[in-house]
């Protein structure tokens, strides 16, 4: 093919170098270029994206140097301990275990389930809505049925009785129990883009050219939609943070040898705590409302980005 | 418009026996039975073993679980292993408090959501806006239990001003006082969460005003010389509330799903702290019973909005 065009067309090859740089330079960024640039534009996104980053490095690192088992060790004699007592910074719970510690630990627990979580709900919902709105007719009603039944199931009481069921349930089958409930959000989403995306030309023209409906699917539609797949992840991930610590803090999440930032909130059930030991649950609190807060606000930078038309950063 | 609802309806009666037939199994799949806590070395096995026989605790899954249907639809929902009581007894007590908190919150919603979202659309792309939007957007992001809890250290505990369990206080007097109790005990919990739900209403009013003012007949009454105020009034605001009323019904499954939070860190006896202290005692009958209120709960909310937004917005019909 390309002997035949070198052969049969008058271009050189100096021309052809020019004029592909001059269509690349034309042609419409990558969306990850446009997220960057937005980033680039706008300087509080970049430091929450800093801190995100740094803080998730910080607790992965940091958390391999703490024992989870000996810190969770019980001392009578560190009950209650102030914070800058005992040697510990951030106090110490009734038990008398280093708060600090089992923020780091919990942090790591946190994110790390919130992190699966959206892996698989978001690849979930992904896949089950670009197929849905791609197959219209009976494959999209059954499907939108199915979607009905879940989007009726009172989510929370399903999970807690789900976990109650299942013995000796740890950070990977809880993960698991959560993404059977937390994909319907991203799937109605790209069902209604799917569905208003398989009637465009190209996608005609791949059927009456005979390509494979998978193929037309995750080959062409998938990444004409990429763009809104990567906002409606960044923002599920700071949702599902809670997800994770609203059932541990009810007792439902993690099992308590394991400490998560819901845990630790659940400190301040005992009103000894939330009335005078304000350190054992406090911090997680507020360290929940920053991680939420910023991770949304990346989310709603790359929302933008998405959005040619509320563009910060000029895309040249 | 009534082959839309019909049709709903329909739907809805399969998806209420599946929800039931699942959630009668995963009550029954749970470990431990309803007198594994009365086990103690003076039980005498063999009156454990006639207990779980004439409570049907041997019959096979579907004997069981017609028996629990025949008795649903005489209005018996068995007893409560835990209090001793008939379950939909129970259950009407406490849910008496959970809507009374649901719909006094969905109100003051309402309240702190129309005028945000109206006052947003007026001052589009101004300082007003951008505030409300920026409001809106970050009591959106927190999660809701994290709020509640330092919400009832800052309210309820450090500065006192408001009661911190129960949903009625012991010394008051039957009447005037104890409505006034109830009232003051829903208040901290039904701010909390109006102040924090707002996100729907007022995007979506939003966008509604913001469509409605560039709308023809908003330009005619313009043009006709009525007065900005009245057109706000008459003309905007009538046409973009229906839609909006249309999100009761969303909200209220919003703040049921809620509940078992709300009631959790308000140790408020509804049906979600019922639901949390039956979980840990095993209490199937209740347990059953509650899943499957909330689930059609849920079905008649959704429905109930999608009636709504039926009439208003005549694409969603089906012909």
């Amino acid at each position: 093919m390309e002997e035949n065009l070198n052969k049969h067309s008058n271009i050189s090859a100096a021309d052809l170098d020019r004029l592909t740089k001059e269509a690349n330079e034309e042609a419409t960024p990558s969306s990850a270029k446009i997220i960057w640039n937005e980033f680039k534009a706008d300087k509080p996104a970049m430091a929450a994206l800093i801190i995100i980053i740094a803080f998730i490095i910080f607790v992965m690192i940091a958390s391999l140097f703490i024992d989870t088992p000996k810190m969770m060790e019980t001392n009578i004699l560190n009950y209650n301990a102030a914070p800058g007592s005992n040697g510990f910074l951030l106090g110490a719970d009734t038990g008398g275990r280093s708060v600090g510690q089992q923020l780091i630990v919990g942090a790591r627990n946190s994110i790390g389930i919130a992190i699966g979580l959206t892996i698989i709900s978001s690849t979930f919902g992904i896949c089950w809505g670009l197929i849905s709105g791609y197959f219209n007719g009976y494959i999209d009603w059954g499907m939108q049925r199915v979607y009905d039944f879940m989007m009726m199931l009172p989510m929370t009481m399903m999970i807690i009785v789900l976990v109650t069921i299942i013995k000796n349930y740890n950070a990977v089958t809880l993960t698991l129990i959560f993404s059977i409930f937390y994909w319907e959000g991203t799937s109605r989403l790209i069902r209604s883009r799917t569905l208003s995306e398989s009637e465009k030309d190209y996608v005609a023209a791949s059927k009456t050219s005979g390509t494979g409906s998978f193929k037309i699917i995750f080959h062409e539609i998938m990444p004409n939609i990429s763009s809104l797949i990567i906002v409606d992840t960044t923002l599920s991930f700071a949702e599902n943070i809670g997800v994770e610590t609203g059932l541990s803090y009810l007792g439902f999440g993690l099992p308590l040898q394991t400490p998560s930032l819901g845990t630790l909130i659940a400190n301040a059930n005992d009103p000894n705590n939330i009335t005078q030991y304000w350190w054992t649950w406090l911090p997680a609190a507020l360290l929940i409302i920053v991680l939420c807060l910023s991770i949304s606000y990346v989310g709603q930078v790359v929302r933008r980005a998405a959005d040619a038309s509320q563009r910060h950063g000029a895309a040249d | 418009m009534w082959k839309t609802i019909l049709r709903r309806v329909l739907i809805m009666i399969p998806e209420i026996i599946i929800l039931s037939i699942l959630v009668f199994l995963l009550a029954k799949a749970m470990p431990g039975d309803p007198f594994t806590g009365s086990i103690n070395p003076k039980a005498d096995p063999a009156q454990l073993h006639h207990l779980m026989k004439i409570n049907g605790l041997y019959d096979p899954w579907y004997q069981q679980y017609w028996n629990w249907v025949v008795h649903l639809f005489h209005g018996n929902l068995g007893n409560s292993y835990q209090y001793q009581e008939p379950v939909t007894r129970l259950i009407s007590s406490r849910a008496v408090n959970t809507l009374w908190l649901a719909l006094f919150t969905t109100i003051l919603t309402y309240c702190f959501a129309l005028p945000m979202g109206l006052y947003a659309a007026k001052h589009e792309g101004k300082l007003p806006d951008s505030i409300i939007r920026v409001y809106t957007y970050v009591t959106y992001c927190i999660p809701f239990f994290v709020i509640l809890v330092i919400g009832v250290w800052i309210f309820g505990y450090v500065l006192g001003w408001f009661p911190t369990t129960g949903s009625i206080s012991s010394t008051a007097n039957p009447g005037i006082q104890s409505i006034g109790s109830r009232f003051y005990h829903i208040l901290l919990p039904g701010v909390l969460g109006a102040l924090f739900g707002t996100v729907n209403v007022v995007q979506y009013l939003r966008s509604e005003v913001i469509d409605a003012k560039r709308s023809d007949y908003v330009r005619t009454a313009r043009s006709k010389g009525v007065p900005e105020k009245d057109i706000y009034k008459h003309h905007i605001f009538r046409n973009s509330l229906l839609p909006i009323a249309a999100f009761a019904g969303y909200s209220i499954t919003g703040l049921l799903n809620g509940s078992l939070f709300t009631e959790t860190v308000f140790s408020y006896p509804g049906m979600g702290l019922l639901f949390i202290n039956s979980i840990s005692y095993r209490d199937y009958t209740v347990i059953t019973a509650l899943v499957l209120i909330y689930g059609i709960l849920n079905l008649l909310g959704t429905l109930l909005s999608d009636i709504i937004l039926s009439i208003v917005d005549p694409r969603i019909r089906i012909e």
